[in-house]
């Protein structure tokens, strides 16, 4: 009797003998059709130009002592023009996996779509959920066997598994890499600057919020790229969890309030001599005195 | 990138009754990073006569001051301030003196002239006048403003209405633009008075 080596093998090949009646259209991994040009690669780099609507774009995540925090702005940009300032860039891959959006919008919203539905059959074959590297390697696995043609994606990969909370960054040139703290897009400086002196493992998920936010308000302010809405995503032992969506406009006034200059010198109206206010008092003397002025 | 580009701007003037407006973005930024939010790029010449320079940072405040030094000449020559049309004609001239290498700026004037008539008008980079009777529109965000000011503008608006006319199509067409807005400023000018006022505008 041999050893049983089905489970090594990928899940649309079991799915054929097991249940002879499935589609296995359904369960095999996508294909397209390729244009007949002499230069593909140079064809495809051209084309991908052409159809990368969320070009600017500020994305981070970071690993805490409680969890994942995923944080993303909302701007989707064509060249200067803001042609939306509504995206969203957290995708909910699974209650347990949340992916970023970074580049192509097409590209990251099927691959990640089709990431779910490969997530969810590995939890019927296997009948436990997959663990975040396992999904990461799949993704990194995909963009992989697409190198060359044009796709264009950073993404970061977080969630949390049997081995607690997990941060993986993939993007379209087949890399992935394990890490603590990722910023991917245009706004990506700006966010590490304030990510990389603001963060501590040992943060409390209130703090662990605030800085996420302050590190996409702050790429939002700075890179003309990003903006509108800052989302917060916290990943706990029970799954991802929405945490706050404000827009980064509200966000600068409740930072930085609006205070009245004091500069122009302006002239105060003589009121008669003697003065109103008692003998002492300077503030009735009539000198030009600064004012604020509106 | 073109150059005219490369710092960002929104730059758009209004006719109103007996009163013309002039507003602008106070972003300055390096292609898409922001470097400051509080430049200016709207110059008073004389209390009835304002002009505003888009594009290239460097180019609008050397050719701010080539303006002043001429006005200030011929103030002193004259003993009078310039008329606007006349002022539009120098502005024009030190424009195409520089042909083969233009300032990288795309001028608005706006004014009052010698029985308070409004002016307003706008040149390319080389000096080309354009007058309008309604409204001019320069700067990286000049699609959406005439969009927004084709849609706002109305004939014969009061200061307080064309105040509040102005800025929000300035602020609905900075909210389209990746290189413009960061706030705005407002110059509302009449034969007695001149309003200015600085907008809080979405800082992303």
């Amino acid at each position: 009797m041999g050893l049983d080596f089905s489970g090594l093998e990928p899940p649309t090949i079991r799915a054929s003998s097991s249940f002879p009646n499935l589609q296995p259209n359904i369960l095999s991994s996508p294909s397209f059709e390729l244009p007949s040009v002499k230069d593909l690669d140079g064809f495809e780099k051209a084309a991908v130009e052409m159809v990368k609507p969320v070009h600017g774009t500020t994305t981070l995540a970071f690993l805490f002592k409680h969890g994942v925090i995923v944080a993303a702005d909302s701007r989707a940009s064509m060249g200067q023009y803001i042609s939306s300032q509504s995206v969203k860039k957290v995708l909910e891959i699974n209650r347990y996996l949340l992916g970023t959006m970074a580049g192509g919008a097409a590209d990251c919203q099927f691959w990640q779509r089709n990431l779910g539905t490969r997530c969810r059959l590995h939890e019927l074959a296997n009948k436990r959920r997959i663990s975040v590297a396992g999904a990461s390697k799949l993704l990194a696995n995909t963009l992989y066997s697409y190198r060359g043609m044009g796709l264009s994606m950073g993404t970061m990969i977080a969630g949390w598994d049997e081995t607690g909370p997990g941060l993986f960054y993939v993007d379209s040139e087949g890399g992935r890499i394990k890490g603590r703290l990722f910023s991917v897009g245009s706004g990506s400086t700006y966010a590490y600057g304030i990510l990389d002196s603001g963060y501590h493992f040992h943060m409390s998920v209130d703090e662990a919020v605030d800085l996420g936010r302050h590190a996409i308000y702050h790429a939002t302010f700075r890179d003309g790229a990003s903006g509108g809405v800052a989302s917060v995503y916290y990943v706990g032992p029970e799954g991802w969890k929405k945490i706050a969506g404000d827009d980064v406009s509200e966000l600068h006034y409740k930072y930085y309030p609006v205070s009245q200059p004091v500069v122009e010198q302006e002239m105060v109206e003589i009121l008669g001599y003697p003065p109103t206010g008692n003998l002492g008092d300077c503030s009735s003397i009539p000198i030009y005195r600064n004012v604020a002025s509106s | 990138m073109s150059i005219f580009t490369y710092n960002g701007s929104a730059l758009v003037a209004m006719v109103g009754k007996e009163c013309f407006a002039i507003a602008s973005d106070r972003r300055l930024g390096v292609q898409f990073q922001t470097i400051a939010t509080d430049f200016q790029r709207i110059f008073k010449v004389h209390d009835k006569l304002y002009i505003g320079l888009s594009g290239l940072a460097s180019d609008v405040q050397t050719l701010q001051q080539r303006l002043q030094f001429r006005h200030k000449l011929y103030q002193l020559r004259e003993e009078r301030d310039m008329r606007p049309e006349t002022f539009a004609h120098l502005v024009s001239a030190m424009l195409y003196e520089k042909r083969f290498g233009p300032y990288f700026c795309q001028p608005v004037i706006g004014g009052l002239d010698r029985d308070d008539k409004p002016f307003i008008c706008t040149m390319d980079s080389i000096g080309a006048i354009e007058h309008s009777k309604d409204f001019v529109v320069s700067g990286t965000a000049s699609e959406s403003l005439y969009g927004a000011c084709e849609s706002m503008f109305k004939p014969e608006m009061d200061p307080e209405e064309l105040f509040e006319t102005i800025s929000q199509a300035l602020l609905a067409s900075v909210d389209r633009d990746c290189l413009s807005g960061w706030g705005g400023i407002v110059y509302v000018v009449t034969p007695d008075q001149v309003i200015t006022r600085t907008l809080k505008g979405r800082m992303d």
